[in-house]
C-alpha cells in the first residue's frame, strides 16, 4: 500500500462563507482521528467544503464529510456545498448521501420495579408453559410409541439399532469404569468408618444396598444426561436449523416417528442394560477393595452378599432405569426440536437439555426413594 | 488499470484427497476490473475462490495477491493483507448470534481504530448502501429472507472498503429486479471506489451487466479468458453452448 497521510481539516472564515479545507487521506483506517473534532464543528455561516487538497477517500471518509454537510445545513439553515476538484470525492459523497440519513435509535428498555415484576411474571409463566409443553410432548411420544409398537413392521429398526449402539453400547466402557471407581470409594469409606467398631464385614451390606439400589442406576442416568442428551439435542437441533425437519414433514415423514420414537425405544431398552453393568462394576469395585484392603475373600464377599442383601434391592434399582432413560431422551428430543435459526439457540438448547436431564434424574430418584419407603421395600 | 495484476495464479493444483479439482491453472486478474468466473457446476469455481483467500491450501503452484504469496507471510502481514479484501460467501455466512449491524461492525472492530459511535453510523450506512432498510440492522440473520441475507453479507464484505471484493454467487436465488439492483450496485461501487471484483456466478444477466472480462473454468483449468465478444468466438462446446444457448441469447437480446 502507498504511504498514507492522516486526515486533516482547517476552517477558514470569510465574510460570506466558512470554508472547510480537507487534506490527507480520508479512509476507514484513519478517519476516527478527525471524527470527534468534526462533530464539534458549528459554523455560523453557510459552509463550503473544499476537497481540492484531499488525498484518497473511501466510503467511510465520504460518510464523515457528508455528515458534516448535513449538520452544517441544519445548523446554518442553508445548504452546504462541495467546492474544488477531486477525482472521486464528489461522486462518492453524492452516492453516500443517498444512504446516510441518520437512523433513529430504537426505544430503550424500561428499568425499575415495574420491569422487575414483569420479568418475574414472565419467568414464572415460562416455567408453567415449559412444564405443560414437556408433558404434552411426553403424551405425544407415548402415543406414537404405543401405536408403533402395536405395528412393529412400521418401526425403523435400523435407526433403533444404530441409536442402541451409539448411545448404549459405546457408553458401556465409561459407565462401567466410573461405577467401578465409585464402588471402590464407597467401600473405602465404609471400611474406614466401620473398622472403628470392628465391623468391616458390614462393608458387604453397604456396597450391596448402595450399589444395587442407588449408585448403579443413578450414575448411569448422570452419564446419559451428559453424554446422550448433549449429542441428541445437538443432532436434532442441527437438523432443525438446516430445515431437514421441515423437509421430512413435506415428504410425509413424521419427525415423531422418524426421530423421536427410535431414540425413545432404544434408550428405554438400553438404560437397564447399562444400569445392570454399572451395578456389577460397582460391586466389583467393592469386592476389589474388600479383598485388597480388608482381607475379605471374594468368595466370602459374594456369599455374604447373597445371604444378607435381598433381591428386592436389585429390582428397586432396575425399575428406575427405564424411567431415567425415558426422561433423558424426552428432554433431549424436545430441546432439539425447540432449536430456532441461530447458533446461539442451539447452544442454549443443548445446555438446557443437559441441565434439565440432570435435575430430573436427581428429583425423580428422590421421588422413587419416598415411594419405595412408603411401600416398605 | 495498471499492468501489474492484483491476483496472479500460476500452475495451480488443488485437490481433495485423490480428487483433483484444478491442475495447471493460470489466471491473472487486473486491478480495477470486474472479472466473472463461470463454468459448469462442480468445476471448482468456489474452490478457486477459497484457494485465493487462503481457506484451501493449494497442492502445488502459486497464488499471489497484491504481489504477495499468502503462505509466505507471517501472521501480522497476513492480517494486514486480509483487511484489504472482502469476501461474500454463497449463503451469506453471517454470524447468527449477532445482529446484522453487529455483523457489519465485526471487521471494523477487529481491524480499525473506529470508535463505537462512528462504527455504528458507518455500519448503518453500509447496510443501506447494500440496499437494506435501516431497521434491518437490528434484526438477526435468521429473521431475514435469503435475498436480505445476501445484502447483509455484502454490507459486511464492504465494511472496510476493500480494494478487492470476492463475491460467490451474489445474485443466485434473488428475484430478477433485486438481482439487477445488485448488479448496478456492484458496478457503481466498482466505479467510485476503484474496486476489483472477483465474481463467481451462474447468472448470465449479471455477466452482461457488470463484468469487464470473463474467465471460463472447466476441465480443471481456465478454458478461456476475455470479454463476452471474445468468448463468443472461442471454439469450445461448453462456451458455445453457454453463450449460444437460450439463456445466453436472451440476455443479449439476440
Amino acid at each position: 500500500m502507498a504511504d498514507t497521510f492522516p486526515p486533516e481539516f482547517a476552517l477558514e472564515d470569510s465574510d460570506e462563507f466558512s470554508t472547510l479545507r480537507l487534506a490527507g487521506d480520508w479512509t476507514v483506517a484513519h478517519v476516527q482521528d478527525v471524527d470527534e473534532a468534526l462533530r464539534q464543528l458549528a459554523p455560523a455561516k453557510p459552509m463550503r467544503i473544499d476537497v481540492s487538497g484531499l488525498g484518497r477517500i473511501d466510503t467511510a471518509g465520504a460518510f464523515v464529510i457528508d455528515r458534516t454537510l448535513r449538520a452544517a445545513a441544519s445548523g446554518a439553515g442553508s445548504d452546504a456545498v462541495i467546492v474544488g476538484e477531486h477525482a472521486t470525492a464528489g461522486r462518492l459523497i453524492a452516492q453516500i448521501h443517498a444512504v446516510s440519513e441518520p437512523v433513529p435509535a430504537p426505544p430503550a428498555h424500561e428499568g425499575g420495579v415495574y420491569a422487575l415484576l414483569e420479568r418475574t411474571g414472565k419467568g414464572f409463566m415460562g416455567i408453567l408453559a415449559e412444564s405443560v409443553a414437556t408433558l404434552a410432548f411426553l403424551g405425544e411420544t407415548l402415543i406414537t410409541c404405543v401405536r408403533l409398537l402395536s405395528q412393529p413392521w412400521k418401526l425403523r429398526w435400523t435407526s433403533i439399532v444404530a441409536v442402541m449402539e451409539e448411545a448404549g453400547l459405546d457408553a458401556l466402557p465409561i459407565i462401567a469404569f466410573l461405577s467401578f471407581f465409585v464402588g471402590m470409594v464407597v467401600a473405602f469409606i465404609g471400611a474406614t468408618t466401620l473398622s472403628d467398631f470392628d465391623l468391616e464385614i458390614y462393608t458387604v451390606e453397604l456396597i450391596g444396598y448402595s450399589e444395587l439400589r442407588e449408585f448403579g442406576v443413578v450414575l448411569t442416568g448422570i452419564v446419559l444426561a451428559g453424554r446422550t442428551n448433549s449429542s441428541f439435542t445437538a443432532q436434532i437441533g442441527t437438523m432443525k436449523m438446516r430445515q431437514e425437519i421441515d423437509a421430512m414433514k413435506t415428504l410425509g415423514l413424521k419427525p415423531m416417528e422418524v426421530i423421536v420414537a427410535p431414540r425413545v425405544i432404544a434408550m428405554v431398552v438400553m438404560t437397564p442394560v447399562l444400569a445392570f453393568v454399572a451395578t456389577l462394576a460397582g460391586i466389583a469395585g467393592g469386592i476389589m477393595v474388600g479383598w485388597l484392603a480388608l482381607d475379605i475373600n471374594p468368595a466370602v464377599f459374594i456369599e455374604r452378599l447373597r445371604n444378607s442383601v435381598p433381591i428386592d434391592q436389585f429390582w428397586v434399582g432396575m425399575s428406575k432405569a427405564p424411567v431415567f432413560g425415558l426422561v433423558c431422551v424426552l428432554i433431549a428430543c424436545r430441546q432439539g426440536l425447540n432449536v430456532g435459526g441461530s447458533v446461539q439457540s442451539l447452544g442454549r438448547a443443548t445446555t438446557t437439555s443437559v441441565v434439565q436431564a440432570l435435575f430430573s434424574i436427581i428429583a425423580i430418584d428422590a421421588l422413587f426413594a419416598v415411594f419405595y419407603m412408603e411401600l416398605g421395600i | 488499470m495498471s499492468a501489474e495484476p492484483i491476483i496472479r495464479i500460476r500452475d495451480l493444483k488443488t485437490a481433495y484427497g485423490s480428487h483433483v479439482v484444478h491442475e495447471h491453472l493460470d489466471l491473472d486478474i487486473r486491478r480495477g476490473e470486474i472479472i466473472g468466473i463461470i463454468g459448469p457446476s462442480g468445476c471448482g469455481k468456489s474452490v478457486l475462490l477459497r484457494a485465493i483467500v487462503g481457506l484451501k491450501q493449494p497442492a502445488a503452484g502459486s497464488i499471489e495477491v497484491f504481489g504477495e504469496r499468502l503462505e509466505k507471510l507471517d501472521p501480522d502481514e497476513r492480517r494486514t493483507l486480509e483487511r484489504r479484501w472482502g469476501v461474500m460467501f454463497q449463503d451469506g455466512a453471517l454470524f447468527s448470534n449477532l445482529t446484522v449491524r453487529e455483523n457489519v461492525m465485526v471487521p471494523m472492530k477487529e481491524h480499525t481504530s473506529l470508535g463505537p459511535q462512528l462504527r455504528t453510523e458507518l455500519a448503518d450506512m453500509k447496510i443501506r448502501l447494500a440496499g437494506l432498510e435501516p431497521d434491518a440492522g437490528l434484526k438477526y440473520p435468521s429473521d431475514l429472507s435469503g435475498g436480505m441475507r445476501k445484502r447483509a453479507a455484502l454490507a459486511r464484505a464492504l465494511a472496510l472498503d476493500p480494494e478487492l471484493l470476492f463475491l460467490d454467487e451474489p445474485t443466485a436465488g434473488l428475484d430478477p429486479i433485486t438481482a439487477a439492483g445488485f448488479d448496478t450496485l456492484v458496478r457503481q461501487l466498482q466505479k467510485s471506489l476503484g474496486l476489483t471484483v472477483f465474481l463467481v456466478t451462474h447468472d448470465v444477466d449479471t455477466l452482461y451487466a457488470t463484468c469487464d472480462r470473463i474467465a471460463v473454468l472447466g476441465e480443471k483449468h481456465v478454458l478461456a479468458v476475455g470479454t463476452i465478444d471474445e468468448l463468443r468466438k472461442v471454439d469450445h462446446p461448453w462456451v458455445q453452448e453457454y453463450f449460444g444457448g437460450p439463456r445466453g441469447r436472451a440476455a443479449t437480446g439476440h
